[in-house]
């Protein structure tokens, strides 16, 4: 259940100002893909692309194309809603839903889609908190309001929330940026073990992470102040960390800037 | 030391404010406490004054003054409040089950429905509803609507009068209970939708997202990750439009009959209120018919209150809540 | 074979009904707005001329055409103005022990709250307060000032809410600048942090304003009728705008229904371009006040 994406000559916009431009790229099944860059370069806006939430934003638009296994996402007949339940996203803040105990939180996208049978939701329930790492840490209160739970947990109850209706792909926004280092790490082992069934796309500040946990890597980078993002380099991880082509993925690596 | 003095002096500013003393600052501050204080010392006012004025007059009352529903303190002496708080209850229940449902609607439109740009303009086109003053609905409500709701009450008592609301027999329509159930409706509408806007407006943004990206469509958003975390916050406010709905006074005593009877005939014109009664009341009143108004009017200032309390609690509690959850 | 499946027939009918009514909600609650001000505008316009702005009720008989309402405008005018100036003072002063004195002890909570229930008082309670209390109880004769009296008990606790915002909006920088060149707190306030609420603080103030032009039934209770110009707000009945449109809708003849409309009219365009005026004010002083 794990798919393709194919990306070609992606436009986004806020209003009047592009945010990024001419992005092409393929991701590829069962494998990580990071985006690394500065702040504002615009890799954050190409992941909300993937799965069609950057138009949930007052004014937004995208042109270009996003295949998924060769279906375009963006075609006349798709609709949004039907995009994000095949392509799952986990964001930067933990977001439970306050109001929800941890298993309503877990069943809360698999309810949107008609009636199960209890037993089957406990099942798809046990299945997502185990699948994210979490079910020996909240078997005992699965009642219990979601938001009780320590920052690393909600974000490892969104995942399992997200995986729960079984998407094609998980796209991740800095998954890790208001963790703790040890969550970080009950995280990045996570994805590492998801990598088998989904196709994982993540937004990372964090190039040690990127390095870490990623089969290839994309650098995303800005000419100027108030000029679109593009992509600057796509490549293996190893090699990017490595040997990078452009001077620009050099001395973002490196830290000479960003 | 510096915590400990700005502590005392209060105020948000964390520094210590100047050392050096200064003649004015402590009338300046009393005249502040002081302005404070009168502002309760009016609310205690309003309890004591009404009690006292009351008393004489249900003394002489020659009724009981819960259970009657006569309203005569003028001639026989007898007079009782169980008509009157009868209307003035089912005339704001019914005004609050019109009026709620519409304002929510209303606030979803403005906070998740309507264009972004004509948002604002159009919340104001709402608030202006609550700027019409109230003598001006009662016009309203006696040229426009009484006439306009006269077939369709026709009608529903022809065929559903089975049911206890639309029943009665004789003249129906007219002045009745439903006309200004109507009016209060619309004028507790811009309270409930404005302070419902509000708490749907601070719905955490990550939620929603949260549920856009689950593959939710715009309303099972706003079932999700809206309306769980905006309830307390519309209770409140049907609450507060509740208490309005009570206290309005001459919108309703213009178009009610002034009857003096329990009857759940919606219909009919059979309808009063305390406050309308107070309205129409007053410029005939003995001095013992006014000491029976201001009675009727304690009655009512308890019962607000009463709303209004439990309503500011309900807000309280949920801005706790969200700050510590923020 | 496609890979995104479309989603239910029945979910995608659920958020089109809902949709639908969202919409038709906000329809339902402008059809009263627009019936209103058509209704008042083509009744009120008949006799909306200098006559009525410039005469009052004195020697107007029962089926007479013709009165006017300068007695109630003069009166209105009046007792609003005095409302004011008891009001305002006194909820400016609160709205500054609530922000600067206040720190949250068990005096400005109490404070705070009963505020809140203030704004729940109906309008005829607070009439019947001052019944009790300024005449049955000091034997004070019905009055324009009767009447602001009890209009003042209105606005109170709209003035110290809406100023409270402004002074909370006021950014401490701003005072902890003063205070480090040795300007005492009360001082402060006054120069500093009063001069940057302002604009803020008139808005509540016309807002609040806008309110009370509008209430009748305190009036009723404490200013009496009258038929004739009475400048005097201390001294015997008054008249009001919104009194004089009751009075005059009671009244049995075409006439004086008539007069009513014109004299709605007349409340509604004072009360609106109050309305108006404090929001431009608003709108003027915070320009990128949007998100």
């Amino acid at each position: 259940m794990s798919k393709q994406i194919q990306v070609s000559g992606l436009d986004a916009y806020y209003g009047g100002h592009k945010a990024i431009e001419d992005v092409s790229m393929t991701i590829e099944p069962r494998s990580i893909t990071a985006f690394i860059g500065p702040s504002g370069c615009g890799k954050s806006t190409f992941l909300r692309t993937l799965n069609r939430m950057h138009e949930v934003i007052p004014g937004a638009r995208v042109e270009g194309k996003v295949l998924l296994d060769g279906e375009d996402l963006y075609a006349a007949n798709v609709e949004p809603v039907s995009v994000r339940r095949m392509i799952g996203m986990v964001f930067q803040r933990p977001n439970p839903f306050p109001t929800m105990s941890i298993y309503e939180n877990v069943a809360a996208g698999l309810r949107l889609n008609g009636r199960v049978a209890k037993s089957e939701m406990d099942g798809v329930v046990e299945t997502s908190l185990k699948g994210a790492n979490l079910w020996n840490e909240v078997k005992d209160r699965l009642n219990k309001p979601g938001a009780g739970l320590s920052g690393g947990q909600q974000q490892r109850l969104c995942i399992a929330r997200a995986i729960a209706v079984q998407p094609q792909v998980l796209l991740m926004d800095e998954p890790c940026s208001a963790l703790d280092p040890i969550s970080t790490l009950a995280i990045e082992d996570l994805m590492a073990k998801l990598k088998d069934d989904y196709t994982i796309v993540i937004v990372t500040h964090n190039m040690q992470q990127a390095a870490r946990v990623s089969d290839r890597t994309a650098f995303f980078n800005l000419t100027a102040q108030g000029k679109p993002g593009k992509v600057v380099e796509m490549d293996e991880t190893s090699r990017m960390f490595t040997n990078p082509t452009e001077k620009a993925t050099e001395d973002y690596i490196t830290g000479r800037f960003g | 030391m510096t915590t400990k003095v700005s502590t005392r002096d209060g105020g948000p500013a964390t520094s210590r404010p100047a050392s050096r003393r200064s003649h004015g600052e402590g009338p300046f501050r009393y005249a502040a406490t002081g302005a404070g204080i009168i502002l309760l010392g009016i609310m205690a006012a309003i309890a004591v004054f009404l009690i006292s004025e009351a008393i004489p007059a249900l003394q002489a009352n020659k009724g009981h003054f819960f259970s009657e529903l006569v309203w005569d303190p003028n001639g026989s002496q007898v007079f009782g409040i169980a008509a009157l708080a009868f209307g003035t209850v089912l005339s704001s229940a019914l005004a609050l089950v019109i009026a709620t449902p519409i304002a929510v609607g209303v606030a979803l439109f403005i906070s998740h429905y309507a264009p972004r740009r004509l948002a604002g303009p159009l919340g104001y086109l709402i608030d202006l509803l609550a700027a019409v003053p109230s003598v001006v609905y009662g016009l309203w409500g006696v040229a426009f609507l009484v006439p306009l709701l006269k077939t369709p009450s026709q009608w529903l008592n022809e065929n559903l009068g089975w049911f206890p609301l639309f029943a009665g027999e004789g003249a129906i329509g007219g002045k009745t209970m439903i006309a200004g159930s109507i009016v209060l409706a619309i004028m507790i509408l811009p309270i409930i939708a404005a302070i419902s806007r509000e708490v749907f407006l601070q719905a955490p943004k990550m939620n929603e997202e949260a549920a856009l990206a689950l593959g939710a469509t715009r309303w099972e958003m706003i079932r999700m990750a809206v309306l769980p975390f905006g309830r307390p916050g519309v209770i409140s406010a049907a609450m507060l439009g509740l208490g309005r709905a009570m206290g309005e006074t001459i919108a309703v005593a213009l178009i009610f009959p002034a009857t003096f009877d329990i009857t759940f005939e919606i219909l009919t014109p059979h309808a009063n209120s305390i406050a309308a009664n107070i309205a129409n009341g007053f410029g005939e009143a003995t001095p013992i018919g006014r000491g029976a108004l201001i009675a009727s009017g304690l009655v009512l200032f308890i019962i607000t209150l009463l709303v209004n309390i439990a309503a500011r609690m309900i807000i309280n509690r949920r801005k706790e809540y969200a700050r510590a959850g923020a | 074979m496609t890979t995104i499946q479309h989603i239910s027939t029945s979910r995608r009918i659920k958020d089109r009904v809902v949709q639908g009514l969202v919409y038709l909600a906000f329809a339902l609650a402008v059809v009263p707005l627009v019936s209103v001000l058509w209704l008042v505008i083509k009744n009120g316009a008949a006799r909306f001329d200098l006559d009525f702005l410039t005469h009052s009720m004195r020697n107007i008989g029962a089926r007479d055409v013709g009165g006017g309402a300068y007695h109630a405008i003069i009166g209105t005018l009046e007792q609003v103005l005095i409302a004011s100036l008891i009001s305002v003072p006194i909820g400016l002063l609160t709205a500054i022990y609530l922000v600067e004195y206040g720190n949250g002890g068990r005096l400005s909570r109490a404070i705070s709250f009963f505020v809140d229930v203030m704004t729940g008082v109906p309008s005829v309670v607070a009439g019947l307060f001052i019944l009790a209390f300024w005449v049955l109880f000091l034997g004070q004769p019905f009055s324009g000032f009767a009447g602001a009296l009890s209009l003042s008990i209105l606005m109170m606790p709209t003035v110290v809410r809406s100023a409270e915002e402004m002074l909370r909006l006021v950014p401490n920088d701003l005072r902890e600048a003063s205070y480090a060149l040795g300007v005492a707190k009360w001082r402060t306030i006054m120069k500093v942090v009063l001069p940057t609420a302002l604009t803020g603080i008139i808005t509540g103030v016309m807002l609040a304003v806008a309110r009370v032009a509008g209430e009748t039934a305190p009036l009723l209770l404490t200013v009496f009728f009258t038929d004739s110009i009475n400048n005097d707000p201390f001294s015997g009945p008054q008249m009001g705008l919104p009194l004089f449109v009751f009075d005059q809708a009671g009244r049995p003849n075409a006439t004086a229904v008539d007069r009513a409309w014109t004299g709605a009219l007349t409340l509604i365009l004072i009360v609106m371009l109050l309305n108006l005026v404090a929001r431009l004010i608003a709108r003027w002083r915070s320009p990128a006040k949007g998100r």
